[in-house]
C-alpha cells in the first residue's frame, strides 16, 4: 500500500532507481541506434586523415588508416575556389533566410488580423500552392525563359523562397498573441507596421529562431536550382560544387594543373577531406540548434 | 431654393464625413495590411501561379523558339508516348507510389520504435544524446548522402564489400545491380528521417496523461502492458493523420534523394526511376520536353486529386493537424 503510495506520488523518479536487465537492454539498442546513425560521418572523416595509398589497397575504414593531414593541406593550399563556394552560399543564405521571414511574417501578421476582410481569399490562395503546382518544367520555363535568371545568383534565392508551411506558421502564430497588447497599442496610435515591427516581431523571437533555422538549412543544403539555373562555375553554391568534385574526376585535373607542385593528386581521402571541410561546420552548428528544429517539427500539433 | 442646395450640400458633406470617420481608419488599416501581403503574393504568383498555366505545354509540342503560346497543340499525343505500349510512363508512376508505400511504412515503424525506446529512457541523461545522434543525419545534405552511399557500396573498398570480403564472399557490383536498390534506398531513406520522425510521436507519448500509467501501475500492468494498452492505443489517431498526411503526397519522389543516390546510371533506371528524376532528367539534358511535361501534368492532378482526398479524411479525424 505505501509502496503503491511512493509511486503514485514519484512513478518516474522511482522507476529511475531501479535496475533492470531491460532497461539495460534498451540502452544497448540505442547506442547502436545511434552510432549507426553517426557512423557515416565517422567513415568519412577517417578517411579524410587517411593515406591515399593505403585506402586504395585496403578500402574505407572507420579508423583512420596511416594518419596524415596532407589532403587538407593540399585543398587549403589553393582555397579560392572552396572560398568563393562558401562566400556565395553564406550569401544566399542570409539574403534568402532573411527575406523569407520577413515576407512570410508580414503576409502572415496580414492573414492573422481580425479586420482584414481579404483574409479568406488570400489564405486560400496561399494553400493551394501546397495542393497543387506546375511542375518542374514549367517553373523551369518561367524562371529561365520569363524572367531571365540564367547564371544569375537570384536564381538560388528568389524561386524558392515562399514556403506556405511556414506561411501558416507565421499566421498562427500572432493569431495566438495576446489581443490585449494589439490592442492597447492601437488605442496608443500604433499603426499596423508599426504594431508589426515593434510588436508582433519581437514578441515571436522563438519562432523567428526556428522557422529561420529551417530557411538556413533549407538554403544550406540546396543545389537542385542550382543544377537548373547556374552553369557558371563561379557561382556554385557550395553542395553543388561538392557535388561536382566528388562526380567529376574532370574538375581533379583541373585542380592538378593549378598545381605546381609536383605532389601525388589524392582521390578518395581528397574527396572525403572536401565533404569535411565544405558540409562539416554547418552540421556542427545545426547539431547544437536542435531543440529549434524540434519546435518547428511539433509545432503542427497546436496549429491553429 | 439656395438656401435648400444649400443645407442638401452640406447635409452630403455631412454623410461623406461620417463615412470617412468610420472608416478612414479601417481603409488605412485594410490597404496596410493589403501592402503587407504584397510581396509574398507576388512571388507566389511568378514562382506558383505562373507556372500552373505552363502545365499546358504537356498538350503541346513545345519548341523553345516558339515558346509556350506559339508551340503547337497536338491533343492527346504527349500522353499516349508516355503512357502507350513502349513509354515509361506507368513504370516511373509505379516506381513513384511503390518507393513512397515503402518509405512511409518503414519511416512509420522505424520511428515508433525508436520514440517507445527513447521514451522509456526519457529521465536519463544518455536519452538526449541517443535522441541528438538519430536526428543528426537530418541535418545531412543529400549530395553528402550521395557520398556516404558511395563509401559503404563501391565496389573496390567499399565497406559493405569489406564486410562481404572478411565473410568470405564474393563483393557485389552494386551500381550495377538494379536489384538491391529498393533495400537500400529504404535503409538510407530510413536512417536520414528516423530520428527526425520519431520528434513527432515522442511529442505524441510526452502529451498522454501521467494518470492512466499510474492507474495501470496500480492495477499490476508492467511497462510492456502499459505501452501495448495505454501508449499506443492513444496514439492512433496520430499515426493515421501523419501516414495520411504522408499518403497525400504518393505522387511525389524526392528528387534530391533519387538524383543524389542512382544519378544518372541508366543500369539502375529499371527499378528506381521516378516521376521527378525523369522529368529532371528531361529537362536537364534537353531531352523530350513534350513527355516530361506529360508525366509532371500527370504528377500534378493526381498529386492535387490524392491530397485533397488524404486532407479531407485527416479533417474528419483530427481537425488541428489538417492542412487546411
Amino acid at each position: 500500500m505505501i509502496q503503491a503510495q511512493a509511486q503514485q506520488i514519484a512513478p518516474r523518479a522511482r522507476r529511475r532507481k531501479r535496475f533492470s536487465i531491460g532497461k539495460a537492454l534498451i540502452h544497448v539498442v540505442l547506442a547502436v541506434v545511434g552510432f549507426l546513425c553517426v557512423m557515416p560521418m565517422l567513415l568519412v572523416i577517417s578517411t579524410s586523415f587517411s593515406d591515399d595509398l593505403v585506402v586504395a589497397q585496403k578500402g574505407l575504414s572507420l579508423l583512420p588508416q596511416g594518419f596524415t593531414t596532407f589532403t587538407y593541406e593540399f585543398i587549403l593550399s589553393s582555397p579560392a575556389q572552396l572560398l568563393r563556394a562558401y562566400g556565395l552560399t553564406m550569401f544566399v543564405t542570409a539574403t534568402g533566410t532573411a527575406g523569407g521571414i520577413l515576407v512570410s511574417a508580414l503576409i502572415g501578421y496580414a492573414l492573422a488580423h481580425p479586420e482584414f476582410k481579404l483574409r479568406g481569399l488570400f489564405v486560400f490562395i496561399v494553400v493551394f500552392t501546397m495542393l497543387f503546382n506546375g511542375g518542374m518544367v514549367p517553373t523551369y520555363l518561367v524562371v529561365r525563359g520569363m524572367l531571365g535568371l540564367h547564371d544569375n545568383v537570384l536564381a538560388l534565392i528568389l524561386p524558392t523562397m515562399i514556403i506556405p508551411w511556414y506561411i501558416m506558421m507565421f499566421r498562427s502564430h500572432f493569431a495566438s498573441l495576446p489581443h490585449e497588447i494589439m490592442e492597447s497599442a492601437k488605442i496608443d496610435g500604433a499603426g499596423e507596421w508599426r504594431m508589426f515591427f515593434q510588436i508582433a516581431m519581437p514578441l515571436s523571437r522563438p519562432w523567428l529562431a526556428t522557422i529561420g533555422l529551417m530557411y538556413i538549412l533549407k538554403y544550406w543544403n540546396e543545389w537542385i536550382p542550382a543544377m537548373m539555373y547556374i552553369e557558371d562555375h563561379r557561382l556554385f553554391p557550395l553542395q553543388y560544387l561538392l557535388q561536382q568534385i566528388v562526380r567529376n574526376a574532370q574538375f581533379l585535373r583541373s585542380v592538378r594543373t593549378a598545381m605546381t607542385t609536383q605532389v601525388a593528386i589524392p582521390g578518395l581521402s581528397l574527396q572525403m577531406a572536401m565533404v569535411v571541410i565544405a558540409a562539416g561546420p554547418a552540421m556542427f552548428v545545426f547539431m547544437f540548434l536542435q531543440k529549434y528544429f524540434v519546435r518547428g517539427l511539433t509545432a503542427g500539433a497546436v496549429k491553429g | 431654393m439656395a438656401i435648400a442646395i444649400e443645407s442638401k450640400r452640406s447635409g452630403k458633406r455631412r454623410v461623406l464625413g461620417w463615412l470617412l470617420a468610420g472608416r478612414k481608419d479601417r481603409i488605412i488599416t485594410t490597404g496596410n495590411l493589403l501592402l503587407m501581403c504584397l510581396p509574398a503574393l507576388a512571388m507566389l504568383l511568378v514562382f506558383n501561379y505562373l507556372p500552373m498555366f505552363g502545365l499546358v505545354i504537356a498538350f503541346k509540342d513545345y519548341r523553345f523558339a516558339k515558346g509556350i503560346f506559339g508551340s503547337e497543340w497536338v491533343g492527346f499525343n504527349n500522353f499516349r508516348f508516355i503512357f502507350g505500349g513502349a513509354g515509361t510512363g506507368w513504370r516511373i508512376v509505379w516506381h513513384t507510389v511503390f518507393y513512397n508505400l515503402i518509405f512511409i511504412f518503414t519511416g512509420l515503424v522505424g520511428s515508433l520504435a525508436l520514440a517507445f525506446l527513447i521514451n522509456e529512457v526519457h529521465t536519463t541523461r544518455a536519452s538526449r544524446v541517443y535522441q541528438a545522434m538519430a536526428f543528426l543525419p537530418h541535418f545531412v545534405s543529400w549530395v553528402v548522402v550521395g557520398i556516404f552511399a558511395n563509401g559503404f557500396l563501391r565496389y573496390d573498398g567499399g565497406i559493405v564489400n569489406k564486410l562481404l570480403i572478411s565473410l568470405g564472399r564474393e563483393p557485389l557490383y552494386f551500381y550495377q545491380s538494379p536489384s538491391y536498390w529498393p533495400y537500400i534506398l529504404a535503409v538510407v531513406n530510413l536512417w536520414k528521417g528516423v530520428g527526425f520522425g520519431s520528434i513527432t510521436y515522442m511529442a505524441g507519448m510526452m502529451g498522454i496523461d501521467d494518470e492512466y500509467y499510474e492507474a495501470a501501475q496500480i492495477d499490476g500492468a508492467n511497462r510492456w502492458q502499459q505501452i501495448r494498452y495505454i501508449t499506443l492505443p492513444l496514439l492512433v489517431p496520430l499515426i493515421i493523420t501523419v501516414t495520411l498526411l504522408s499518403l497525400g503526397g504518393i505522387f511525389r519522389g524526392n528528387l534530391e534523394m533519387f538524383q543524389m543516390m542512382i544519378g544518372t546510371n541508366p543500369l539502375l533506371y529499371s527499378t528506381t526511376d521516378i516521376i521527378d528524376t525523369f522529368v529532371f532528367r528531361s529537362l536537364l539534358t534537353l531531352g523530350s520536353l513534350g513527355l516530361a511535361s506529360a508525366a509532371g501534368f500527370f504528377q500534378s492532378v493526381v498529386g492535387l486529386v490524392m491530397i485533397v482526398a488524404t486532407n479531407w479524411l485527416v479533417r474528419t479525424i483530427n481537425r488541428e493537424r489538417a492542412l487546411y
